[in-house]
């Protein structure tokens, strides 16, 4: 035990006797037990529940689950839609992240200057944060609708012709990725703004007096110190890649023929429009392995006091 | 930053702010005009509240704005109570096993209920709960982000404080209550907002464990109201798409500056 060690001063441990101490830990107990059991009961004992019942039946009508071993993840490995949701994931989340990065980014810097209007602009960028992903995506369906939405009419006015960017397999995805990062570059803004105004003015200052420009200054200087930042909201981007799926419903329900599912998504129709729960389970032990190995890399690749102490 | 460069920053922001508003402008303009002006701009269109009152009176929006707000307040309620007591424990107490229980904890950061649906479904049918209001809230009334908030804000506060209280006699719950919540409270009302508009705006899960009038939250109300072929009309759709998102709106309108800071503090911690 390091004293000191969070705060509390070394006299505090020596004044405490053997029976204090014990009545503290029942305390500390105690005080945890409300929070933790909930906790438990949905979030730690479910995550194991979901791999045993990745092992079993799905349970029909009379006959109860049973023990099946590796059949679903045979099934699993012969699906083509899951290899499809799975590949549609991992663009979602290369097409979505770098880019809302980057808008945060600019976004940051262009308010972080005083200039006519810009509580305005400031909110112009974070209210899409505060909007339901369902409002959202019906925003977006009468923006994207063929011939009659906003986009049809301004690409009709320079003479081009009817698009559909959510039913062509092509486009479907890619026009879900553009929702998201309206929906989610506001809110990471906020976070590079605190960073942006932590950092010294004096550091760009002297720099300029070096003579550099806005753009090396940037690189060199304001980038590498909002990195603990970046990685803070890579993970959340990430962790959101894999969690929300709500505007898929309004949007294209995944189709046409799975273009723009993604994993969660297909767990939601095959336990629950499908009611194959027990291939619903294996494919969300696909979903916490991916995240465990992201958690991982996340552990190994930086120093992991950057974002929390 | 010379005169050129000033320009063009501003330019920039107010032509990507422009863009943002878009999508949002485009949607205020249909609700509030009547149907033949959704995609005709003129200037002199009539304004109407006529699509609010036809979306109200096509769904039970007032019901599932009540199942909401009962959602959401009993959500923040327990997740309160439920986070402070184990911040305190977490902060304050030394016990064996401590440093493991809260990294499980911390795991909840990354494996959230949102995604084990599956099974969350089971446990809550096992507890013949299906269609109610608390199934909904139940995974979501202890948090472990709520627990690391409130736990870093605890650890701040002076051990004398609390020496001071127990001299006076104060048992542990007194000083809890008196020395730690005090002044904690700008986290509470950080950690309350984003917690407001998070379980607002919760969809998957709602849709999973309701299938009633009678425990339907906005969310998922409104994507009924919007996805079933009835040939309602845009404007309407998009007056009701409003109106959920409404009251969350207006409250960030009104106390923008808090917002900010508040999801701000949230996430830095």
């Amino acid at each position: 035990m390091r004293a000191g060690h969070d705060g509390l001063p070394v006299a505090f441990f020596v004044q405490e006797d053997a029976p204090m101490l014990s009545r503290q830990w029942i305390h500390g107990w105690l005080l945890l037990l409300p929070a933790l059991a909930f906790i438990f009961l949905f979030t730690h004992i479910p995550a194991i529940t979901t791999i045993w019942n990745s092992f079993q039946s799905t349970p029909r009508g009379r006959r109860p689950a049973q023990f099946v071993g590796l059949d679903n993840y045979e099934r699993l490995i012969g699906d083509p839609v899951f290899w499809k949701v799975l590949v549609n994931n991992l663009w979602f989340a290369l097409g979505t992240i770098p880019v809302s990065i980057a808008l945060s980014i600019a976004m940051a810097l262009f308010v972080n200057r005083a200039f006519a209007g810009r509580s305005l602009v400031r909110m112009a960028y974070f209210t899409p944060t505060v909007l339901p992903l369902i409002a959202v995506a019906n925003i977006w369906l009468f923006f994207y609708t063929p011939g009659f939405g906003l986009i049809d009419q301004v690409l009709g006015a320079f003479g081009h012709g009817q698009t559909n960017l959510l039913g062509s397999p092509d486009t479907a995805l890619g026009a879900i990725i553009v929702v998201s990062i309206w929906k989610e570059a506001g809110f990471f803004m906020i976070f590079y703004l605190a960073a942006l105004q932590a950092i010294p003015p004096q550091l760009a200052e002297a720099a300029r007096i070096e003579g550099a420009g806005g753009w090396t200054i940037f690189r060199r200087i304001t980038f590498p110190l909002m990195m603990p930042t970046t990685l803070f909201v890579s993970i959340n981007a990430v962790i959101n890649a894999f969690r929300l799926v709500d505007h898929i419903f309004i949007l294209t329900g995944g189709g046409p023929d799975n273009a723009s599912s993604l994993l969660l998504y297909y767990i939601y129709e095959t336990s629950f429009r499908y009611w194959d729960t027990a291939y619903g389970a294996t494919l969300t032990v696909v979903m916490l392995a991916l995240l465990g190995l992201f958690a991982i890399g996340q552990f190994f690749l930086f120093d992991r006091k950057v974002h929390y102490k | 930053m010379t005169g050129f460069d000033r320009i063009l920053m501003t330019t920039g922001a107010v032509v990507l702010a422009l863009i943002w508003v878009l999508p949002l402008a485009y949607a205020v303009w249909t609700a509030f005009h009547p149907s033949e002006y959704e995609a005709r701009f003129v200037l002199g269109a009539p304004l109407t509240l006529e699509n609010f009152v036809k979306a109200w009176n096509a769904a039970p929006f007032a019901r599932y704005f009540l199942n909401t707000f009962i959602l959401v307040t009993g959500i923040v309620v327990c997740q309160f109570v439920l986070c402070t007591l184990a911040a305190y424990g977490f902060a304050r107490y030394r016990f064996p096993g401590r440093d493991i229980l809260f990294s499980l904890v911390l795991l909840q950061l990354l494996v959230m209920p949102d995604i084990l649906i599956v099974e969350n479904y089971r446990t809550i049918g096992a507890l013949g709960l299906v269609d109610t209001i608390a199934a909904i809230a139940l995974p979501y009334v202890a948090s472990g982000f709520g627990v690391f908030l409130i736990r870093q804000t605890f650890m701040t506060v002076p051990r004398e404080l609390d020496e001071a209280a127990r001299i006076e006699g104060a048992g542990p719950l007194t000083i809890l209550w008196r020395v730690y919540v005090p002044l904690a409270k700008p986290i509470y009302l950080a950690y309350g907002l984003v917690s407001v508009s998070h379980h607002w705006n919760n969809f998957l899960w709602p849709l999973i464990v309701t299938n009633s009038v009678e425990t339907r939250p906005v969310t998922v109300g409104l994507s009924i109201f919007s996805t079933t072929d009835s040939g309602v009309e845009w404007s309407v759709i998009n007056a009701a798409t409003l109106m959920t998102s409404g009251p969350l709106l207006i409250a960030f309108l009104l106390f923008q500056r808090q917002f900010v800071q508040s999801f701000m503090r949230a996430g830095i911690k």
